[in-house]
């Protein structure tokens, strides 16, 4: 790698980054590096500076109470993917973990570079925009807290003002519960969605799920979520993404956060399809009929590549919601 | 006799050092008062060179030297293409090392800095100034040759780099009067080949004694050091080409570049040794793509399915100029072979070669052979269907009948043996066909795709006899030689002129040395990629080394055994008639307590205190060895793929390959290339593309956007195999490395296609991406 010149500084603290931040405008912080580095590689990023803020400990870690987990920005993916507390509190998020690039990926990207970075092509933004997330920052006034939406902007674009730094995330725990009718665990398919995302695909082909024998509706209650994407097979980066949250009760949605991601500039929420949804039966027909009125919510700033044009993932993303909300009840798509 | 070591999966010796990260590639050599050179590259598809002012970068810090097209003209001679097929009208245009005046590609290089470190050459080169006037530019190879289509170089009217045509019986009478004819065409994308290691080369020039020393990434450097000489001038004695660790080529380090001959030049002039290696990102351009044909095919039969004929009408893309060995792809490793496996009496090779503004093309895996064997098995697919016959039935009313000692095909072949039946017969036993095609119509019944691709292939390797080399116009011989030399001490070094760089001929040789002397394989040491201490060869490609370079290798080792029978017989005081050989010893027939030893003998042939009267000394022997004959492995393999309708996501489920290349020295190497050549075709059928846009921009120029195959999107590959010995060489031996990328992408294109069949889809365009899937079952174009 043959960056431009910079100058390197290593903070020790949030407030020696912020200090930084200040002293060194247009610098970068450095967490992970797999956004900033590779576009200084082609020279596409030069800043002057750059701000290692990869040793500052307590931007580190998962914490959960009263009802929400908090992650710091420097955890990295496969942390999360790991962690016990995430597995059992919001199992979408350890899914959508496990489920970016690739192991190496995993273990050195962080969830607070990946957003900060708001590259279109994410799975975190996508996730937690469903999971009506928070994103706590600081800067030189202080600590203040962003909601998932107003977060973020546009394609590369955020809220964070030049001297702040995304020092957390903070999501709920999933009210989940399934009564056990046979079908055993609590999140009955850990493995299998960790291999269906490596393939590219969550969940989107059958055999490790079965085809017909998920979990009776009438069992579920409260919160669950699912995420499912079409990844671009070089980068893995997702071209397609669909998370959903929805709320059962007595086999019916009683609350939907649906937010897509990857096909348009910034993750967006779906509301044609949380209304569809709302108080209606979850059969395979309504969800197929709310899933239709993505289109509507999608925008026209759709995004398109060699691999997948705007108009086959405009077309493909209400297939990869409804694959979602499928395996969020416990149903095989086919 | 003992166990044989020839046909044992020994471990590979070279991997230690890969996988601890202690091999040494061509980037690592580090010398005394070595400088650093960056190469400028046009962002301009074609494009003129009105000027470069390089005077900033020359001011800029550590900078030495900038040199630009101007300042190589008249030093460096442009690079030969080295495969000039005879009858083509082949235009040889100029490729000079750093381009002046006119630009032709994405990646042409047109100045180069060189510097005390790589970081300020690259900020260097930010401060030369090209002024460039774009010219209009043509990437579609079938485009190009149009009238009104832009013109790369005065000297190629339409863009014709050369055409070539081969045929053998009447095919148009054939084609009139057929009973069926089935026809296709065939896009085989651009690849881009993406060796582990990029490109580098450090020269070293000692103006003293006007030499040049040049580690190279190459596959081939007895042919790189000629090379080298005809571009630099320099005499090739004095030209030492070393090709250290070689991180994969995949035919992409055959050529002689641009970047090696500036990386020489900038030595030359500046008297200091010069590192040049290239980044992935220009890799990506500047070092040589595969394939990237368009192909019109046909295919005459008979309503019960017998094949009467086949012809092509192909443009082949060449890229802006002619690569070292590019011609000869299309031509000779591609036309010739529209038989496989197949007894097809009328043959017909169209094939034109075009220059478009794209990166030259050159071998890759398989180099002509996956593209016949392609259209070959894809056009036996639509006729299977056309007269309604099972893919498999249809190929076995077709296959030659088991032979062994050579066959003619229409075009003029003679194959070596083949045994096609055996190997569909085991292929199909693998799978289970039957049950197969009984499951693929349970998942129809449910809406669900499923598709089993079969394909039979035979291919042409082992290149191969040099007589046939000169008449098709390759620019060099194409025997291979071997040096066995035993030691004091019984250690055995073996210096061979090819040159392996991934395939295991370290292991290999050795096994085969161990075979024939009965020493352990671990006191044999093969030597190779230094053209100062190998004899004469030509390389690793067209999987040659085991078949060429092991057959040089087991003559020596014969002629060490009759040598060493001469001199165990004289210290046995027996005559020679009476000495007998088994496994590294010789005795006395009758007692076998009297024993010299191979080691014995090695020590009394090095110290020569009691030779045999009239033997001379020394217990080494070499042989240059020309084959008589190519070699033509064969094999089945079948695919079976899964296809979700909703997003037209493939997956492979499942892959049998069944390949016979002879006896396997050793078959875990056998099966390590098996795997990599399957998932390199696999790679073409799913997922890779070299996608340009009309002003030739690369699209696909990054591992962000080119998608190699992954392993866990792979399924474990069933692999078995027979044995047909080739009659041609001393070890029987066919070559195995390029048999799966030659097999794999038609396997799994058929199984797509076959999976798609209930919805009348004939033909995709690879790579299979889900949106071209998920149109064609949705009708969507």
């Amino acid at each position: 790698m043959f960056a431009a010149e910079f100058d390197y500084h290593k903070a020790s603290s949030v407030a020696e980054a912020i200090q930084l931040l200040d002293a060194h405008p247009d610098s970068k912080l450095l967490a992970g590096g797999h956004s900033l580095i590779p576009l200084m590689k082609l020279r596409l990023a030069r800043p002057p500076a750059v701000i290692d803020i990869g040793s500052v400990a307590s931007l580190k870690g998962i914490t959960v109470n009263n009802g929400s987990i908090r992650i710091g920005a420097l955890t990295t993916h496969g942390e999360i993917a790991s962690s016990r507390d995430i597995r059992h509190g919001n199992p979408l998020v350890a899914e959508a973990a496990g489920g970016i690039g690739d192991p190496q990926v995993r273990n050195r990207g962080t969830i607070g570079g990946n957003i900060a970075h708001a590259d279109p092509a994410s799975d975190w933004g996508t996730v937690l925009t469903a999971l009506d997330a928070a994103i706590e920052v600081q800067g030189p006034n202080g600590m203040r807290t962003i909601a998932v939406g107003d977060f973020f902007q546009s394609a590369f674009t955020t809220s964070l003002a030049p001297n702040e730094v995304v020092t957390g995330i903070q999501v709920p725990v999933l009210s989940r519960h399934i009564h056990d009718g046979g079908h055993g665990h609590e999140h009955e398919s850990e493995h299998g969605h960790e291999h269906e995302d490596e393939h590219g695909h969550g969940h989107d082909h059958g055999d490790d799920h079965g085809h017909d024998h998920g979990p009776d509706l009438s069992q579920i209650h409260g919160e669950v979520g699912e995420y499912a994407k079409m990844s671009h097979p070089a980068s893995f980066y997702p071209v397609i993404g669909g998370a959903v949250v929805i709320t059962v009760e007595d086999s019916r949605c009683t609350a939907a956060k649906i937010a897509v991601g990857g096909l348009v500039p910034s993750p967006k929420r779906a509301p044609s399809v949380e209304q569809a949804l709302v108080g209606r039966e979850l059969t395979m027909a309504n969800i197929s009929a709310a899933v239709d009125l993505l289109t509507d919510d999608l925008g026209s700033d759709i995004i398109g590549d060699v691999f997948a044009s705007a108009d086959f993932r405009s077309l493909i993303a209400p297939v990869e919601v409804k694959h979602a909300l499928y395996h969020a009840i416990g149903l095989a798509h086919h | 006799m003992t166990t044989r070591i020839f046909g044992s999966g020994i471990r590979r010796r070279e991997d230690p050092r890969l996988i601890t990260g202690q091999a040494t590639y061509t980037n690592d050599i580090k010398l005394t008062g070595m400088v650093h050179a960056a190469i400028l590259r046009s962002p301009h598809g074609h494009a003129r060179v009105n000027s470069i002012e390089t005077s900033a970068a020359q001011r800029s810090p550590g900078v030495l030297a900038v040199y630009t097209g101007a300042d190589v003209e008249g030093v460096l001679n442009p690079l030969p293409c080295a495969w000039v097929i005879p009858d083509s009208d082949v235009k040889v245009v100029p490729y000079n090392a750093i381009a002046k005046d006119v630009v032709r590609y994405v990646g042409d290089a047109v100045a180069v800095v060189v510097a005390e470190n790589r970081y300020q050459a690259e900020d260097a080169l930010e401060l030369i100034n090209v002024d460039y006037s774009p010219l209009p530019t043509v990437v579609s190879p079938e485009a190009a040759m149009q009238d009104g289509a832009p013109q790369l170089h005065e000297d190629a009217p339409n863009n014709q780099a050369f055409h070539w045509v081969a045929a053998g019986g009447d095919t148009d009478a054939a084609f009139e009067a057929a009973e069926v004819v089935v026809s296709d065409t065939i896009i085989q994308q651009k690849l881009i080949p993406n060796a582990m290691e990029p490109r580098s080369a450090v020269a070293s020039y000692q103006p003293a004694m006007g030499e040049l020393t040049l580690w190279n990434t190459t596959q081939n450097p007895h042919i790189a050091r000629f090379i080298t000489c005809l571009v630099t001038g320099i005499p090739e004695h004095k030209i030492r080409v070393i090709a250290p660790e070689v991180g994969g080529g995949f035919g992409s380090k055959i050529a002689v570049y641009p970047g090696e001959m500036v990386a020489a030049f900038c030595s030359m002039k500046l008297g200091r040794p010069v590192k040049w290696t290239e980044t992935r990102t220009e890799n990506f351009v500047a070092t040589t793509h595969g394939r990237d044909h368009i192909e019109h095919v046909e295919m005459a039969a008979t309503h019960d399915g017998k094949i009467t004929g086949v012809r092509s009408l192909v443009y082949a893309g060449m890229g802006a100029y002619l690569s070292t060995a590019g011609p000869g792809i299309p031509t000779i490793l591609h036309g010739l072979m529209y038989s496989g496996p197949y007894d097809i009496p009328n043959l017909k090779a169209d094939i034109y070669g075009v220059f478009t503004n794209t990166t030259p093309v050159e071998a890759y895996r398989g180099a002509g052979r996956p593209e016949a064997t392609f259209l070959l098995e894809r056009l036996v697919d639509l006729l299977a269907q056309e007269v309604d016959l099972d893919p498999v039935e249809i190929r076995r009313r077709n296959l030659i009948p088991k032979f062994d000692d050579g066959h003619d095909t229409a075009i003029g072949l003679t194959y070596d043996s083949g045994n096609y039946q055996g190997t569909l017969d085991v292929a199909l036993a693998q799978v289970d066909y039957a049950a197969l095609r009984a499951e693929q119509e349970h998942e129809r019944e449910h809406g669900r795709y499923m598709g089993i691709g079969v394909s039979c292939y035979c291919e042409i390797c082992g290149l191969g006899p040099s007589q046939v080399a000169g008449a098709v116009g390759f620019g060099g011989g194409l025997w291979e030689s071997a040096t066995v030399r035993f030691y004091v001490t019984g250690k055995v070094n073996v210096f061979i002129g090819t040159s392996p760089h991934g395939q295991g001929e370290e292991t290999t040789f050795a096994q085969i040395v161990a075979d024939e002397l009965g020493v352990p394989t671990d006191d044999v040491e093969v030597i190779h990629g230094d053209t100062d201490n190998t004899p004469m060869g030509w390389g690793t490609y067209g999987s040659r080394t085991t078949v060429v370079g092991g057959g040089a290798l087991a003559l020596s080792t014969r002629k060490i055994k009759e040598k060493a029978r001469v001199i165990a017989a004289h210290l046995l005081e027996a005559a020679e008639a009476d000495i007998e050989y088994d496994d590294g010893k010789f005795f006395v027939r009758g007692s076998p307590d009297q024993v010299k030893t191979i080691q014995d003998v090695a020590l009394m042939a090095n110290v020569a205190w009691n030779m045999p009267e009239g033997v001379e000394p020394g217990l080494e022997a070499t042989t240059y060895y020309d084959p008589p004959n190519f070699t033509y492995p064969f094999g089945t393999h079948i695919a079976v793929v899964n296809i979700d309708p909703d997003n037209g996501h493939i997956v492979l489920s499942r892959y049998a390959a069944v390949d016979d290349c002879g006896p396997q020295i050793n078959p875990m190497i056998v099966e390590g290339q098996i795997h990599g050549g399957v998932v390199q075709g696999a790679g073409q059928a799913l997922w890779e593309g070299a996608v340009y846009d009309d002003n030739g921009q690369l699209l696909t120029g990054s591992m962000l956007d080119y998608a190699l195959p992954r392993a866990h999107l792979v399924p474990d590959i069933e692999i078995a195999s027979t044995v047909t010995p080739s009659p041609t060489n001393p070890l029987g031996v066919k070559g195995i490395g390029e048999t799966g990328t030659i097999a794999s992408t038609i396997t799994i294109y058929n199984a797509v296609l076959d999976a798609l069949r209930p919805l009348g889809v004939t033909k995709l365009d690879m790579p299979l991406t889900p949106e071209r899937v998920w149109r064609a079952i949705h009708q969507q174009g």
